[in-house]
């Protein structure tokens, strides 16, 4: 009996162990790509990086500041798209979904979220770059901005339904109508929630590639206007991480590196904003 | 709900700025995309156009041959690249009329990374075909060793690389094959992608050579200028008068000297396995596909600007970057040929 | 919005105040719409989706058929397409991805939820989270400059020597292929599979395990024997998610696979997936047979996809719900 029970007990802490184990390995890979990153890409993000072109194939020399400005231009459209199909959606789903069809919607935004980045790509391009026969930002913005939608959606509607209902019944019995409660009482509750949701949404699709590679396309210049095609950093890093020239693999570590940089940021910020948010509520 | 109130007005100063920004001045903005062949010179070319007329904005996408007559086609770009003349068929497939300028001279070249082997190595066009058939699997089968005498090679697997995307580099390679290995032409066929015996993909010349230089025992097939640039050992091929020539700017122009009187009658011809005994026998034209009839009148005159300027001016600028430059015969022909965009 | 505040604050006569409650009546009815739309709007959007990839696939559909899911021959120049080689790869790399990810996930998962002290189990669960942000290009960058040499000078040639006896660790290595491929994508799936089990675990309710241990099992005992079945479609939801990411996952993919349309025995071999084909050869398919066979691929994608993420999506619910209904 005793030895059954040893065995038991080291099986218990052999397993418990391998968990252990486990765990640290899939962290150790986040520190293991932030670290071969800076040391990779560390050295070459300097001053030309943020405000220089890119140089002609086989210069060297030139930067990425026209994919900085062109990711940010994409992910305003995609914000402009995003946020308020996702915002209101949102609404509807915490505040006035009916059963059957808030049921279908919450399902719909959770199946749109899963689809391949690509499909969505094919999709931007049947849409929006065949009718205006042009790449262009405006479909890069699309195809992006289709993607914020059902991360907007989830995160809004959990927001607004965290807000304590005594709050919104407070409003009511104070003679304001349902949607000036929601204006006035619940979207402030949970503002910081929501745009934490939008943020991270954002800090998504900013590194995707896939969708912009047949929409948003390239640009070695500037792009000006929403009409013509632009560069975007993912699809630098793409484009220059397959390349066969030492200087471009140095840009794309460069590249990837900033790219990271804002992600992580960006994660980062919104779990602090979060974290404080909770504990002043509570 | 301030904070949310806020965020809006940012977003709606940013989108003025944004736009703002793009109507300050008026640039002509024209895009192209198409062949990964000339993308170095046409990137060197647009960038000095654009220093010359700081206005102009040419945007060339090196998304390959095939994806530059495609979206030419769907009308996506002003106006594309191939280094694949196109064929009649071809052309009934476009609403509208092309015409096809030649742009600078290029040369295919069996590229290849073997641990160990420093020589050049010289190929058989039999060879060739055979190792991208899939028949011949190891380095050191008697028909690379045949024409090697001297040069130990390893029996490792042969690596063979090819496009993953639709290529003119690979139409050009192909189209090679095909002329001298009839099972080739039979099995697989010219195009700028074919459906390959063996081998992995690699995306654009850039990949391919990428993937040569990272996997020991590989061979592709690259342009020159790749070849060059990235200190890829590459092989001579044996011609049609039955000598080894390596690719230069020499041995691609030898090949050409033919080609002006037939040019006169059609712009598209094939001059791989051109005849000469000092014809590099894989090399081609490569070409600008640009509509006849271009109703805005700033773009036309704009195509028609940077067309003159590349036959004159641009020429010179194409040997720093290892292409041949085009035969006078043939920038001629091509003058002429300007005239016709309307 | 604050006129009417006022107004309502100011109200002087009886029948003001009616027409004013008619029109807060009447805001209600707005907002509600308006919010109605928007969220019909992603139906209507993710509709659009599906008819656009169905209508622009039919010449290719009409023209194989189902040979086209049969057949290995992908010939643009004679424009016959089958795409049972991307079907295969796309499989296969995503199957070997979820056997390397599922232990080690879920395992993670049981630490940090069953074990690890809150305060840890929270920091680590970030970490997580972050991983999972990281843009999958990132992973290509990384797979081509880091996975792809190892696998060629140290995997590759450690596997063939020590299983070479299996068909799956045979044949030269290019270092690109799909165990370099399934190699990525297990680590881009890693964190989803941990931050949805974990979340999952931590429903199942503290009775259920105090009961175990009360009744002497050890602590994995109370884990592997109560708390996971408990959660186990949950977890099965979970691998489901990371699944149907696998099965799309396209830049990494595409930048470490090999892009060789075979039907391959060896793990070693280079391959290609459907995501990887649409990335490389979408913007130059010459021919509309070409495209449309393209678009259909992007449709089977689709469809897969959605039904993995639907069946997830129910299973997740289910744990969740049955948890909800006990606590």
């Amino acid at each position: 009996m005793s030895l059954r029970m040893a065995w038991r007990k080291s099986i218990n802490i052999v397993m418990l162990s391998l968990t252990g184990a486990c765990t640290l390995l899939a962290v150790s890979v986040l520190f293991f790509i932030l670290g071969y990153l800076v040391w990779h890409g560390g050295k070459d993000v300097n001053w030309n990086f943020f405000v220089k072109l890119p140089a002609p194939v086989g210069e060297s020399g030139g930067g990425m500041a026209n994919a900085i400005v062109g990711s940010a231009k994409l992910l305003l459209l995609a914000m402009l798209l995003g946020v308020p199909v996702g915002v209101l959606t949102g609404i509807y789903l915490a505040e006035f979904g009916g059963r059957t069809f808030g049921f279908l919607v919450r399902y719909t935004a959770d199946l749109l979220n899963g689809v391949p980045s690509i499909v969505i790509g094919i999709f931007a391009y049947a849409v929006v770059v065949i009718p205006m026969h042009h790449f262009s930002t405006l479909a890069g913005g699309f195809a992006l901005g289709v993607m914020t939608i059902p991360i907007t959606v989830r995160s809004t509607e959990e927001f607004l339904r965290a807000v304590p209902n005594h709050l919104r019944e407070a409003a009511l019995a104070l003679g304001a109508s349902k949607w000036k409660a929601i204006l006035t009482v619940v979207l402030p509750a949970a503002s910081a929630g929501i745009l934490t949701g939008i943020m991270l949404a954002l800090a998504r699709v900013a590194g995707e590639t896939a969708p912009l590679i047949f929409t948003a396309f390239g640009n070695p210049f500037w792009s000006s206007g929403w009409n013509e095609p632009i560069a975007s950093l993912p699809v630098m890093i793409y484009n220059y991480a397959l390349g066969a020239y030492a200087d471009w693999h140095e840009q794309a570590w460069a590249a990837g590196l900033v790219l990271l940089a804002f992600v992580l940021l960006v994660n980062i910020t919104t779990r602090l904003i979060l974290s404080r948010k909770i504990s002043v509520s509570r | 709900m301030k904070r949310l109130r806020d965020f809006g007005i940012l977003v709606v100063l940013l989108l003025m700025g944004g736009t703002a920004m793009g109507q300050s001045h008026d640039p002509v903005n024209l895009n192209a995309a198409g062949a990964t062949f000339p993308y170095p010179i046409y990137s060197k070319w647009f960038d000095e156009y654009h220093k010359l007329h700081s206005d102009i904005q040419i945007n060339y996408q090196s998304i390959g041959s095939g994806g530059g007559i495609q979206q030419l086609k769907a009308g996506t770009v002003d106006f594309g690249a191939s280094d694949m003349p196109l064929k009649d068929e071809l052309l009934a497939q476009f609403s509208f009329k092309i015409l096809q300028f030649p742009t600078v001279l290029g040369a295919v070249m069996p590229t290849y990374n073997i641990p160990g082997v420093s020589a050049e190595l010289k190929f058989t066009p039999q060879a060739l075909a055979d190792i991208y058939l899939g028949k011949v699997t190891k380095w050191n089968d008697s028909e690379i060793t045949s024409s090697n005498p001297g040069v130990s090679l390893p029996g490792n697997d042969i690596v063979v690389v090819h496009r993953s995307d639709g290529s003119g580099t690979t139409f050009v390679w192909t189209d090679y094959l095909s002329k001298v290995s009839s099972e080739w032409k039979d099995k697989v066929g010219s195009n700028t992608s074919v459906n390959w015996p063996v081998g992995l993909g690699g995306k654009g010349n850039e990949g391919v050579s990428g993937v040569v230089q990272q996997t020991p025992n590989s061979i592709g097939y690259v342009e020159l200028i790749y070849a060059i640039q990235n200190h890829l050992p590459y092989g001579m091929v044996k011609n049609s008068s039955g000598k080894f020539i390596k690719a230069s700017l020499a041995t691609v122009t030898a090949a050409a000297s033919g080609a002006a009187a037939m040019m006169q009658k059609d712009i598209r011809v094939s001059i791989t396995n051109a005849s000469g005994a000092d014809a590099y026998p894989i090399c081609s034209f490569t070409y600008l596909l640009i509509p006849v009839s271009i109703s805005d009148a700033t773009k036309r005159d704009t195509i028609k600007g940077f067309l003159h300027w590349m036959l004159a001016s641009g020429q010179g600028m194409v040997e720093a970057l290892d292409y041949a430059r085009l035969p006078q015969a043939v920038v001629g022909i091509e003058e002429r040929q300007i005239s016709q965009i309307q | 919005m604050s006129s009417s505040a006022s107004a309502a604050a100011r109200a002087p006569s009886p029948g003001a105040a009616r027409a004013f409650l008619r029109r807060l009546a009447l805001g209600d009815a707005i907002t509600h719409i308006v919010t109605l739309i928007f969220a019909a709007s992603i139906i209507i959007i993710t509709s659009l989706l599906v008819y656009q990839l169905w209508v622009n696939s039919v010449a290719s559909r009409k023209a194989f058929g189902w040979h086209f899911w049969t057949t290995t021959v992908w010939d643009p120049v004679f424009d016959h397409f089958g795409a049972l080689p991307f079907l295969y790869g796309t499989v296969i790399t995503s199957v070997v991805a979820l056997l390397l990810a599922v232990p080690l996930g879920v395992g993670a998962a049981i630490f940090l939820a069953e074990l690890a002290p809150p305060r840890i189990s929270e920091m680590l669960a970030f970490m997580i989270d972050l991983l999972a942000a990281v843009p999958s290009v990132i992973y290509g960058l990384l797979g081509i400059f880091v996975v792809v040499p190892f696998v060629r000078t140290e995997l590759a040639p450690f596997l063939e020597t020590t299983l070479g006896f299996l068909p799956f660790f045979r044949g030269p290595s290019y270092g690109v292929g799909v165990l370099t491929a399934s190699l990525v994508l297990t680590m881009m799936i890693v964190p989803f599979i941990i931050s949805v089990s974990r979340e999952v675990l931590m429903a199942v309710p503290r009775d259920q395990r105090e009961a175990a241990l009360a009744l002497g099992a050890t602590r994995w005992e109370s884990t592997i024997r109560v708390v996971v079945p408990y959660a186990r479609s949950g977890i099965t939801g979970s691998i489901f998610l990371a699944m149907a990411r696998a099965l799309g996952e396209t830049m990494a993919v595409t930048m470490v696979i090999g892009n060789d349309p075979k039907v391959f025995t060896s793990l070693l071999a280079p391959g290609y997936t459907i995501a990887a084909v649409i990335a490389n050869e979408f913007s130059e398919a010459t021919g509309t047979l070409y495209l449309q066979a393209l678009i259909e691929l992007g449709l089977v994608l689709f469809l897969v996809t959605f039904i993995l993420n639907g069946l997830a999506r129910l299973l997740i619910l289910a744990t969740e719900q049955r948890a909800g209904a006990r606590v």
